[in-house]
């Protein structure tokens, strides 16, 4: 049973407890047919409930604390990752992960915001809030990565840039402007994905690529519900609708897009299923980078630059 | 000496105030002299006693940078579309609405060209007073057009921001503003057109982590506020207090992230040396 259940989760897993008790009595009483129906009725249900999610609701899936994060992705998708450390001026933000993989038998780079599971691992993580030797690392894999003419995978999850001291010191803003300059001319491909928080500047931060892919439960928008709630409403207790004038899942960035591509989790978030989440998601990023090979190096940077340069919706 | 004499400014009557003829007379917001309005224009909008640098309008840079009548603004009617339908205490439409009819302005920035004491350059100029200097759609789209005359003409890019930073109300259009324009300056950047940042108070959030800090030269005005998220939000999130100084001008420099800190009054000159040395 998951550890942390959220409130529209509960009905469905209620049921599944129920079968699984029925499950142990069915080795001595005929139940095949009950348990049968009642299966069924939990597919209905979780479609049901999964296909009228809130925005906030879908926010809160993208931050349920089982689901996969970078780590889990690159242990699940590739092989023979080799992590690299540091940006060579400061030191090693451990909310930024990223080294040497293989894909598909092929070498790529890697590269996500980290969060932890629990109160040590967040810490030592910082909750996924990168500073600026953070987005440093980041870059520093990217031009290893395009010395050697390797791809660029990145994976954004982050609740946002840490907004400390000494981050303003390091130049949080610089380090972040630095990567969306340096991203849009990298001379190698860049998918993004996003899978969990996109929180503004922090998740952009390593977010410019030639496609976005965005998996079906998460959000990004240039800021937080709560965090816009208190500003606009000068309250915490309208994130709801914060969540929902925001338009910030991937059926909304799709439409703007912001986003290319949707990658689908599974029945009931990645969380219910990582294994199934990766899979998908793994043979997603194997097509998406057999059709960027195709493309010649100078002709997709052009594209990268024009598809940003088309986002925005004015009237003249 | 009287033993009566005051030895501190005593409480000025509120009454004199309203002797003063309206708009003739400013107050520092940090000395409390009172300025009259020419000598406020005269010194380039700051406080000839303690040199603060009042918050000044696209127009003001305008007439200070600028050689006379020769900015030619571009694009000065784009709008915001209100793509997202956004409404929290009050509609984003009805907000751009009245931003428009108090400011006279269209959006956040004006862009143009114009001569700088004989020197051909592109210009965006940013406006605090609308929505606070906020960077949606029509604030990127201004500028990342500002930035293609910029290489077309070869005519140096200059930006001077002020802005809190994206528009939330765009949501994550406004966000995209930041790699749209970023992305834009490694074209001006492979052009090898040169780009002078001026930051002004205040220059932070999504503005400072995209062009603001990407110039090829960064200069600031005295005293601005320039960072990535602000104070507020940094004194709730680490439970410390703010070093004295901190998120400055001067801080920034210390730090080493701008070039050099300048005088509003010696901007012009400035600027020109720079377009000089470029050119020459």
């Amino acid at each position: 049973m998951p550890k942390t259940i959220l409130e529209f989760e509960k009905p469905i897993i209620e049921l599944e407890q129920k079968i699984s008790e029925m499950k142990k009595l069915s080795e001595t009483l005929d139940i095949e047919d009950e348990i049968k129906s009642l299966e069924e009725k939990i597919q209905q249900l979780q479609d049901q409930i999964y296909s009228n999610l809130s925005r906030w609701q879908i926010v809160q899936i993208a931050r349920h604390p089982e689901r996969p994060y970078t780590l889990d992705y690159i242990q699940k998708i590739t092989t023979d990752f080799i992590e690299l450390h540091g940006d060579r001026y400061f030191g090693d933000d451990k909310a930024l992960v990223g080294g040497f993989a293989k894909l598909n038998g092929e070498t790529v780079m890697v590269i996500g915001q980290q969060k932890g599971r629990d109160t040590k691992s967040n810490l030592y993580r910082n909750f996924g809030m990168m500073n600026p030797e953070g987005y440093r690392k980041a870059l520093r894999l990217m031009k290893l990565a395009e010395k050697f003419e390797k791809p660029v995978i990145t994976f954004l999850d982050t609740p946002g840039a840490y907004p400390g001291i000494e981050a303003e010191e390091r130049g949080q803003a610089e380090a972040i402007a630095r990567n969306l300059f340096e991203m849009s001319k990298l001379r190698v491909p860049i998918i993004v994905v996003i899978i969990g928080e996109g929180a503004s500047g922090g998740a952009l931060g390593i977010g410019v690529g030639d496609r976005i892919l965005m998996l079906e439960y998460c959000w990004y928008s240039v800021i937080s519900p709560e965090s816009c709630s208190s500003i606009l409403w000068r309250s915490w207790d309208y994130k709801e609708q914060a969540a929902e004038a925001l338009k910030l899942t991937a059926k909304d960035l799709i439409q703007f897009n912001i986003i290319d591509r949707i990658v689908p989790e599974p029945r009931g978030g990645a969380h219910r299923n990582p294994d199934q989440a990766a899979i998908i998601l793994k043979e997603i990023l194997i097509d998406e980078l057999n059709k960027l090979k195709k493309i010649k190096i100078d002709k997709l940077i052009e594209m990268r630059i024009q598809k940003f340069l088309n986002m925005g919706v004015y009237l003249e | 000496m009287a033993w009566f004499r005051r030895s501190k400014s005593g409480i000025e009557s509120d009454s004199k105030k309203k002797e003063i003829p309206d708009g003739m007379w400013t107050k520092c917001d940090k000395c409390g002299e009172i300025i009259h309005k020419k000598q406020l224009e005269q010194n380039a909008f700051t406080c000839q006693k303690c040199n603060f640098h009042f918050r000044i309008g696209s127009s003001e840079y305008i007439q200070i940078l600028f050689d006379e009548k020769s900015f030619k603004e571009m694009d000065k009617k784009m709008m915001s579309a209100d793509p997202l339908n956004f409404v929290d205490t009050k509609p984003y439409k009805e907000r751009v609405k009245e931003a428009i009819k108090n400011t006279g302005l269209y959006d956040a920035v004006r862009t143009g060209t114009g001569k700088i004491n004989g020197h051909n350059v592109v210009a965006a100029i940013m406006d605090f007073s609308f929505i606070g200097g906020s960077m949606g759609s029509v604030v990127g789209e201004k500028i990342a057009r500002a930035i293609q005359k910029s290489i077309k003409t070869k005519y140096p890019l200059i930006i001077i921001s002020k802005s809190g930073g994206a528009r939330m109300m765009e949501g994550a259009l406004s966000l995209m503003q930041l790699a749209k324009t970023s992305a834009m300056l490694t074209k001006l950047a492979e052009a090898k057109v040169p780009y002078i940042s001026i930051l002004t108070d205040p220059t932070t959030g999504g503005t400072t982590a995209s062009y603001a800090m990407l110039g090829d030269v960064n200069i600031a005005e005295p005293g601005a506020l320039i960072g990535f998220a602000g104070p507020r939000v940094i004194k709730q999130a680490t439970g410390k207090d703010l070093p004295p100084g901190f998120q400055t001008s001067e801080f920034l420099l210390e730090k080493g992230f701008i070039d050099f800190i300048c005088h509003r009054k010696e901007l012009k000159s400035k600027v020109t040396q720079l377009l000089d040395l470029f050119a020459s």
